[in-house]
């Protein structure tokens, strides 16, 4: 019992952790760019993220799980019911999260930091870079809302990981099947360790975000 | 170590409103120029464009009688000749230290040069004491001095300086002023100094331009421009009685 539910902990936190990760490694590039130009194809393409923040789990799982299932285009990778089909149903979620946030914080970044970089001879790289150094608190809050919203999400991964015992039970799945079968004192327990590792991801992030400060 | 700078025919407008009216300036190569005139000449929006951050409506400027290049490469490597300081400066977060280093790290200059760099243009405003001070903790001048030490440690050939000691309490003002005769006197950079204290543009400049309305109304050197000023305009500015 005890081997299950931390079973399924560092599952829920391997896939979580992995998705953030692979989603800020996709999002905070692209957001920096985004958040660099001003106009034109750029205000689209930050205007199609914002509406992709309202993006259901649900369809953005059941999406997933059509490329994914046998048929699909991707059937032949064999990855639905697998922890690595819930990582992809949790990237699609959280990646346009974090590119939307990133997107805004950056574009907010004072125009003197832009121009002194610009000064001080710092080329288009560089420049983005220092952008993204100033901008790094705001860009942090954006992985912890990612974060939050992976470990939090429950309908993508269990149309994509199946929620089986063993294999691709999170702890958010796990509640859900709780609650079905009346066990409420196992989906409070399991409720309440996700609060934990919910709080001390966020604790070491923020501690991460305070030095970013000036 | 040094660049002539000629703008000609310069104008910029925003919107409707024209703030510069066709400027002509030469420049010698280690000179160091004032152009003074009251707030909302024109002064700040000129430097902008001789340092790329506008784009003049016509006109040219020519770096070492040369105009810009279009190219990507050889424009950075022309803007890496040219400093600048701002009247309010913005500091990275982080250090002072980390400030007056950007300018080396964007260039790839690696230890130990990188350090001994930082800490010469450090002890060149004073600031040696408060090397590892983070940026937000400084006072105006300390913020300023740092700012003065990021633009020279990479010796640009062109320093522009734009009301770089505006608000700044004297003790603050002598400091910069001295590190601005001594950067000209060790290296022969090309200074342009804008300020609206003709005072400063006395104790500092070898030649002054009153520029007014976006318009150059006298050039001279300093002791001329200020005793025996040929526009009656210039007078009136000298004396303090110019009403703007």
């Amino acid at each position: 019992m005890a081997g299950d539910i931390l079973h399924i902990t560092a599952l829920s936190l391997l896939v979580s952790g992995t998705s953030t990760l692979v989603a800020t490694a996709i999002a905070v590039p692209v957001g920096t760019f985004l958040g660099l130009r001003e106009v034109g194809s750029a205000r689209l393409l930050r205007n199609i993220l914002f509406t992709l923040y309202g993006l259901p789990p649900v369809l953005a799982g059941l999406l997933v799980f059509l490329i994914l299932s046998r048929a699909g285009p991707l059937g032949a990778l064999q990855l639905l019911y697998t922890p690595l089909g819930m990582v992809i149903a949790q990237v699609v979620i959280v990646t346009p999260i974090i590119l939307g946030i990133t997107t805004s914080v950056v574009s907010t970044v004072e125009r003197r930091v832009k121009d002194t970089a610009f000064v001080l001879g710092a080329d288009r790289y560089q420049l983005a870079v220092t952008v993204l150094r100033e901008a790094a608190a705001g860009v942090l809050t954006a992985i912890m809302v990612g974060f939050g919203r992976a470990v939090s999400e429950v309908g993508a991964v269990l149309i994509v990981g199946g929620n089986q015992e063993g294999r691709t039970q999170v702890l958010t799945t796990t509640i859900i099947a709780d609650v079905s079968q009346a066990d409420y004192g196992h989906a409070v327990a399991l409720g309440v360790i996700l609060l934990v590792l919910a709080a001390v991801v966020y604790s070491l992030l923020y501690r991460l975000q305070e030095r970013t400060l000036p | 170590m040094t660049m002539s700078l000629e703008v000609t025919g310069i104008t910029k407008s925003f919107g409707d409103r024209q703030v510069l009216q066709g400027i002509d300036i030469r420049v010698e190569p280690g000179e160091l120029f004032a152009i003074v005139g009251p707030s909302g000449a024109g002064k700040t929006t000129l430097l902008r464009c001789v340092n790329f951050l506008l784009q003049p409506g016509a006109g040219a400027i020519r770096y070492d009688e040369t105009v810009a290049p279009p190219e990507p490469a050889p424009l950075i490597a022309l803007r890496r000749r040219i400093g600048m300081v701002a009247q309010n400066p913005f500091l990275f977060r982080g250090t002072a230290e980390y400030n007056v280093s950007f300018g080396l790290c964007v260039r790839d200059v690696a230890e130990p040069e990188l350090s001994r760099r930082t800490s010469e243009a450090l002890r060149a405003v004073g600031m040696s004491s408060l090397a590892r001070s983070r940026a937000s903790r400084l006072s105006a001048g300390e913020a300023q001095r740092v700012a003065f030490a990021r633009a020279i440690v990479v010796r640009p050939d062109l320093l522009l300086l734009d009301e770089f000691t505006a608000n700044l309490d004297p003790t603050n003002v002598n400091i910069l002023e001295a590190a601005v005769r001594e950067y000209n006197r060790q290296t022969g950079a090309t200074i342009v100094l804008v300020t609206h204290n003709m005072f400063q543009a006395k104790r500092l400049a070898h030649r002054v331009a009153l520029l007014l309305d976006g318009r150059i109304v006298e050039v001279g050197p300093v002791k001329e421009f200020f005793e025996s000023p040929q526009d009656p305009r210039t007078l009136a500015f000298v004396r303090g009685e110019f009403a703007y």
